[in-house]
């Protein structure tokens, strides 16, 4: 499956000046657990053999890896030091159905992020520098091992998220967060998507720096449906910050406090999309929406009984939809709704990745894609 | 005193300066171009005060149209632009050349729209930094990144320069609180990046366009993220006997766990300075000083407070001053605050603005101040602990041109040393024209080649504030 695996980024380098003379096109893989295998390419380039931490310093919060590390390498090493990626980023295994361990350099390519995204911020806000190989076969270096540097074009926000469309990332650098003594979650019963999604908005508004926002609607089990607000910080603050907030929402009942293992379960369950693991759902949608207009989008999806699952406040609503779906008309839906819609998991061919809609930001693109990869040999056909 | 040099002015473009002039005059309002040599002189520099050149004129459009059709005008012709927001770089990202006009965002300065379950702020891009929090203020939200500058420095220049300030430890800076923005591009048309979701798909142009310095397209309009206010914030001062102590007080301080929104250093030259003119009762027998501030309730504020006193008392604490109320907490701020202009009063200075590994600053300090003298000259130290952002204040008489010149020998023999124990050159002021020539010292052929090589996508001819970051030789162009 695999045709080669660099052990170094000038080795890599050289592997590609030669594809690039050649003509051939090349298709990375880090893990390979969100199902992205490349198709259509010459040849598959794994990063697996670039592994390994090249440098971590928990007093400065960063770290950097070789991009094939694998993700639970670094989140252990950190966690040793009581430290994370703040981004919570989503394991992909359990709704693609797949095996194989994701990578740091996935991570950071597809801008990958969790629950935690709508306090902290996404992964291409917490990675702060790249090495990388591009498509004429250059190392190139873009931002670095400090959390503030703006030196010149920042090119690790345009290959955070490009897919590795741009090039192939060899070495990333994350900044940090400590972990936190206490996580708390507080948890509403009952309520409907409407409501739940008016609390979120007011709780996110209020002093208490909610970590994590996310409604679970009722689907037809033994929970119900279940809002979920996180708190994270020193023991007391929490417990402070929990007590205001049941009696800013007393309307709605008391929260159920939840914690521990439960708690972590939960919110995995959320991060990883698992109420859609079940291939009943020929296409999963993920999609990202104002928080003010997604009510909107949840009704009409309520119109059509389609199974939702809601984070980030309401920013992230996940959408699990039937075979025979008109997918296109839930994408002009989204769209003119401001939002946008990705297609995680589907029975179709998906369309290029990065379609725009704009001719002048399409052009402006594909002419960032030249200016990496004239050649055009990465992941072709992503734009 | 022209040790830095712009781009040979233009001599075609020059020569056709009536008729340009005359062509702007016909495409926009009276009002909106200036062109008076005395009016036109308040734009011939920013806050890199020692480098001025005049502009062929200024335009201070009012709607994203007008931009628009000057934009598209200025590509036919072949003029160059130089975006403008309040003129308060330090790094000279915003000082015009005499084939230019300058295109000022100032009077694009309304609020558009605040959707508070979103926590978006929808404004015109010049409004002021400081407006955007006062806009929201009401509604008990801020925006959280906030250079010095925020009276003054405007939105578009914030997202141009990717501006920072002392609450980024935990806030992050402009790029992280940005969610999109609209922007003129070089032959006028009108694009929309990013949008009030988050994380839209495909290539980041938006985290291309934030930090850019004016190469790409003229910023009209951002959608800005807001969050809600603390319910309150109280800082704590420390004192050492040296930079050491304190640089492993704040390592500790990390280590526990524990993120202050702002943690700031001052050394010795600085605490007098600003002491001096803020009377802000700063101890004047200490080495190094500390500001860290946590927010929250009373009482988590005196949770947090209190550990971060156990950690400095275990780092040898020569000086503790908690403030117990607003007028404290006012006090030992306003020495901080003053930094920059406490300076000026004493001497003209460099700000220097390179960042580097935290573990790295006993070791930096110490060179510093060596390279400094070594010139013959002073250097106040104020800095963000936390992310290792250096504001070196290197002190000089702007009326002594060898001064200068040393001073920016001093300057680039930092901002070098930054780079060599891995840091950067600029952590949030920008690299303009001041640190356009050491870029060859962070970056390689292929590196900065490849920077240019994604600017020409937007800027093909060079015709965006052209003078600016990227030297002046080996410029990469289009086939
Ligand atoms: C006393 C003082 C304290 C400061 N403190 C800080 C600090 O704490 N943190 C910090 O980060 N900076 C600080 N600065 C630097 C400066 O204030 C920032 O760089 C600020 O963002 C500049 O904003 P401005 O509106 O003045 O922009 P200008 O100086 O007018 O322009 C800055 C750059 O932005 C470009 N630009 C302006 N408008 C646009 C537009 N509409 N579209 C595209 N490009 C545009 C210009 O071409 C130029 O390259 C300080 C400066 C001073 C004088």
């Amino acid at each position: 499956m695999t045709d080669f695996i660099p052990l170094s980024a000038p080795e890599l380098a050289q592997y590609v000046r030669q594809a690039s003379a050649t003509g051939e096109t090349l298709g990375v893989i880090g893990g390979g657990t969100r199902g992205l295998a490349p198709k259509d390419v010459s040849q598959i380039v794994s990063t697996s053999g670039l592994s390994g931490i090249t440098f971590y310093e928990p007093s400065e919060m960063v770290i950097g890896a070789r991009a094939g590390t694998p993700l639970t390498d670094v989140e252990q090493a950190l966690a040793d030091k009581g430290q994370m990626l703040a981004f919570e980023p989503m394991d992909h295994r359990p709704l693609m159905a797949t095996r194989g361990q994701p990578t740091i350099g996935a991570v950071a390519a597809c801008n990958i992020s969790g629950p935690r995204r709508v306090s902290a911020g996404a992964a291409r806000d917490h990675l702060i520098g790249i090495e990388m190989v591009n498509g004429r076969g250059e190392i190139i270096r873009s931002g670095g091992r400090v959390m503030k540097n703006v030196t010149g074009l920042d090119l690790v926000k345009l290959n955070a998220g490009a897919q590795g469309s741009l090039g192939i990332l060899t070495e990333v650098i994350f900044k940090l967060m400590p972990i936190r003594e206490q996580s708390l979650t507080l948890c509403w019963h009952g309520l409907d998507e409407a409501d739940a999604i008016a609390l979120m908005g007011e709780a996110m508004g209020t002093p208490f720096e909610i970590d994590a926002a996310a409604h679970i609607p009722d689907y037809g089990e033994e929970q119900g449906a279940r809002t979920l607000l996180r708190l994270e910080g020193f023991a007391p603050s929490c417990t402070y910050r929990f007590k205001q907030l049941a009696r800013l929402f007393s309307h709605h009942g008391q929260p159920e406090k939840i914690e521990g293992e439960k708690a972590r379960a939960l919110w995995r369950m959320v991060a990883n999309a698992e109420p859609f693991t079940s291939p009943d759902f020929a296409h999963v949608l993920r999609v990202h929406i104002a928080v003010s207009k997604a009510p909107r989008l949840l009704e009409y999806a309520s119109g059509w009984g389609v199974r939702t699952l809601i984070d980030w406040s309401g920013g992230l609503i996940w959408l699990g939809l039937e075979p025979d779906t008109d997918i296109a008309q839930w994408r002009q839906q989204i769209a003119a709704l401001g939002g946008h819609a990705r297609l995680v998991r589907s029975s179709q061919v998906p369309g290029p990745a990065f379609a725009s809609p704009d001719e002048k930001i399409a052009g402006l693109m594909s002419g960032i894609k030249h200016a990496f990869d004239p050649a055009g040999i990465f992941n072709p056909g992503i734009l | 005193m022209t040790a830095i040099a712009f781009a040979q002015p233009d001599a075609a473009i020059l020569a056709r300066r009536d008729a340009i002039v005359a062509g702007l005059a016909a495409l926009v309002p009276s009002d909106v171009l200036i062109t008076n040599p005395d009016e036109c002189r308040a734009y011939e520099t920013d806050a890199f005060t020692a480098y001025r050149r005049m502009p062929m004129a200024v335009l201070l459009p009012r709607s994203t149209q007008e931009v628009a059709a000057i934009m598209a005008f200025c590509q036919e012709q072949g003029v160059n632009v130089v975006a403008r927001g309040a003129g308060t770089s330090l790094a000279g990202g915003a000082i015009p050349q005499e084939d230019a006009v300058v295109i000022g965002v100032s009077r694009l300065n309304r609020v558009l729209e605040f959707d508070r379950p979103n926590r978006t702020l929808k404004v015109e891009a010049g409004i002021t930094n400081l407006a955007v929090s006062a806009a929201v203020a009401p509604d008990g939200f801020f925006y959280a990144p906030d250079p010095s500058s925020q009276l003054a420095c405007t939105i578009a220049g914030n997202i141009a320069m990717n501006s920072g300030g002392a609450h980024c430890l935990k806030y992050g800076v402009t790029t992280n609180n940005v969610l999109g923005a609209t922007v003129v591009l070089a032959d006028g048309s009108i694009v929309e990046l990013g949008g009030d979701a988050m994380d839209m798909p495909g290539l980041d142009l938006l985290g291309l366009i934030v930090g850019s310095e004016g190469q790409l397209g003229i910023v009209t309009e951002a959608i800005l993220r807001v969050l809600p206010l603390a319910e309150g914030a109280r800082p704590v001062l420390f004192g050492f006997d040296t930079s050491e102590d304190a640089g492993a007080c704040v390592a500790a301080i990390i280590g526990a766990g524990i993120v202050p929104v702002a943690m700031e250093f001052m050394d010795k030259p600085a605490i007098e300075i600003c002491e001096a003119f803020a009377k802000a009762g700063y101890p004047l027998d200490v080495g190094a000083m500390l500001i860290i501030e946590v927010e929250g309730s009373d009482d988590e504020i005196d949770f947090t407070l209190q550990k971060i006193v156990e950690i400095a008392n275990g780092h040898g604490v020569k000086v503790i001053k908690q403030s117990r109320s607003a007028t404290e907490t006012a006090q030992i701020w306003k020495g901080r605050k003053s930094a920059f202009g406490a300076t000026g009063r004493i001497a003209d200075y460099l700000c220097m603005d390179g960042t580097i590994p935290t573990s790295q600053l006993p070791y930096v300090l110490k060179r510093m101040s060596e390279i400094v003298a070594g010139y013959g000259l002073r250097v106040a130290n104020v800095f963000h602990a936390g992310d290792g952002n250096l504001h070196p204040l290197i002190l000089f008489n702007a009326n002594d041109p060898e001064e200068l010149a040393k001073a920016e020998m001093a300057g680039a023999d930092i901002l070098t040393l930054c780079v060599e124990v891995g840091g950067c050159l600029t952590g949030e002021h920008g690299v303009g024209i001041e640190k356009r020539d050491l870029m060859p010292k962070q970056f390689t052929r292929e590196e900065l080649d490849q920077q240019m090589r994604v600017r020409a996508v937007f800027d093909p001819q060079w015709r965006l504030n052209p003078s600016k970051v990227f030297p002046l030789e080996n410029r990469w162009m289009p086939q």
